[in-house]
């Protein structure tokens, strides 16, 4: 089998340069065996989509906008302003 | 000391960046008292070196930055010496992804998740099986994931930092991947 052959029908490979390419840089010739399989492979071509969705949705998962339900609870709070307020006094 | 910098203001760090602080560590370490630690840590540590601030920078993104630091001090105690185990431990789990001749096995090819067409940032429910997904990962592969995907560091600082080669950087990212999507389409669908 030429190497051509092996690209076209390994999904393997091709989700390991789907990833790379993504944040990195593939060869030119990675890039076109990749085009050739995911022109012929609907499962790769769907890996993709949610891999691109995956990523965006972690970056955006601890936006500003879902913050206002975690927080310090108040008496952890004020221990921790009275021990710094301890350390500035030290100085 | 204190009162001859006038860019920090200690007595009001607590009130002013504590939570920001705390969910910034919480989102990348999971584990809620190691956070709350690691929030006092940051304010001594900066107590300690308050002189050296210049007021360039914000506060906070003075504080975020000593906090990241020691993040990533967790990140390489949790991993190391476990590098090589990560990798071929998990390398046998994702033989069941694909067949030998490198197909996707029948059982584990990607389905849709019905949500690929919409905006899903405020899918609650979406996000709360992704972070449950992401906690699953082996220790090393989240660190790299988050550092990569959350703070979007580049390459060579992670490798560097987690004392990661290059290639087996590139075989974690993808493995984080295959093992993440498959975790939210068993859980979602």
């Amino acid at each position: 089998m030429n190497e051509l052959k092996k690209i076209q029908y390994n999904c393997r490979k091709a989700t390991f340069l789907i990833e790379k390419r993504m944040i990195g840089k593939i060869t030119f010739r990675e890039a076109i065996e990749l085009r050739i399989h995911l022109a012929g492979c609907s499962v790769c071509r769907l890996f993709e989509k949610q891999s691109v969705l995956i990523n965006k949705m972690v970056q955006q998962l601890f936006a500003p906008i879902n913050t206002t339900e975690v927080r310090l609870d108040d008496n952890y709070k004020k221990e921790l302003h009275n021990r710094i307020e301890e350390a500035i006094n030290k100085n | 000391m204190l009162l001859t910098n006038q860019h920090v203001n200690p007595h009001k760090w607590v009130e002013k960046y504590a939570d920001y602080l705390y969910l910034y560590a919480i989102t990348r370490i999971r584990d809620e008292e190691q956070a709350r630690d690691l929030v006092q840590e940051t304010f001594l540590a900066a107590l300690e070196r308050v002189d050296k601030f210049e007021g360039k920078s914000t506060e906070r993104t003075w504080l975020t930055a000593i906090l990241k630091n020691k993040i990533i001090d967790v990140y390489r105690k949790k991993s190391s010496g476990l590098i090589n185990n990560d990798i071929s431990e998990a390398g046998n789990e994702q033989e069941v992804f694909f067949e030998d001749d490198g197909h996707w096995t029948r059982e584990h090819q990607p389905v849709a998740f019905g949500i690929e067409n919409y905006d899903p940032l405020y899918h609650k429910e979406f996000n709360r099986v992704l972070q449950n997904c992401m906690q699953k990962l082996p220790a090393l592969w989240m660190a790299v994931f988050t550092m990569k995907h959350m703070d979007d560091e580049a390459t060579d600082t992670i490798c560097a930092e987690l004392k990661v080669s290059s290639a087996n950087f590139w075989v974690i990212i993808h493995r984080a991947k295959l093992n993440l999507r498959a975790c939210l389409q068993k859980n979602w669908i």
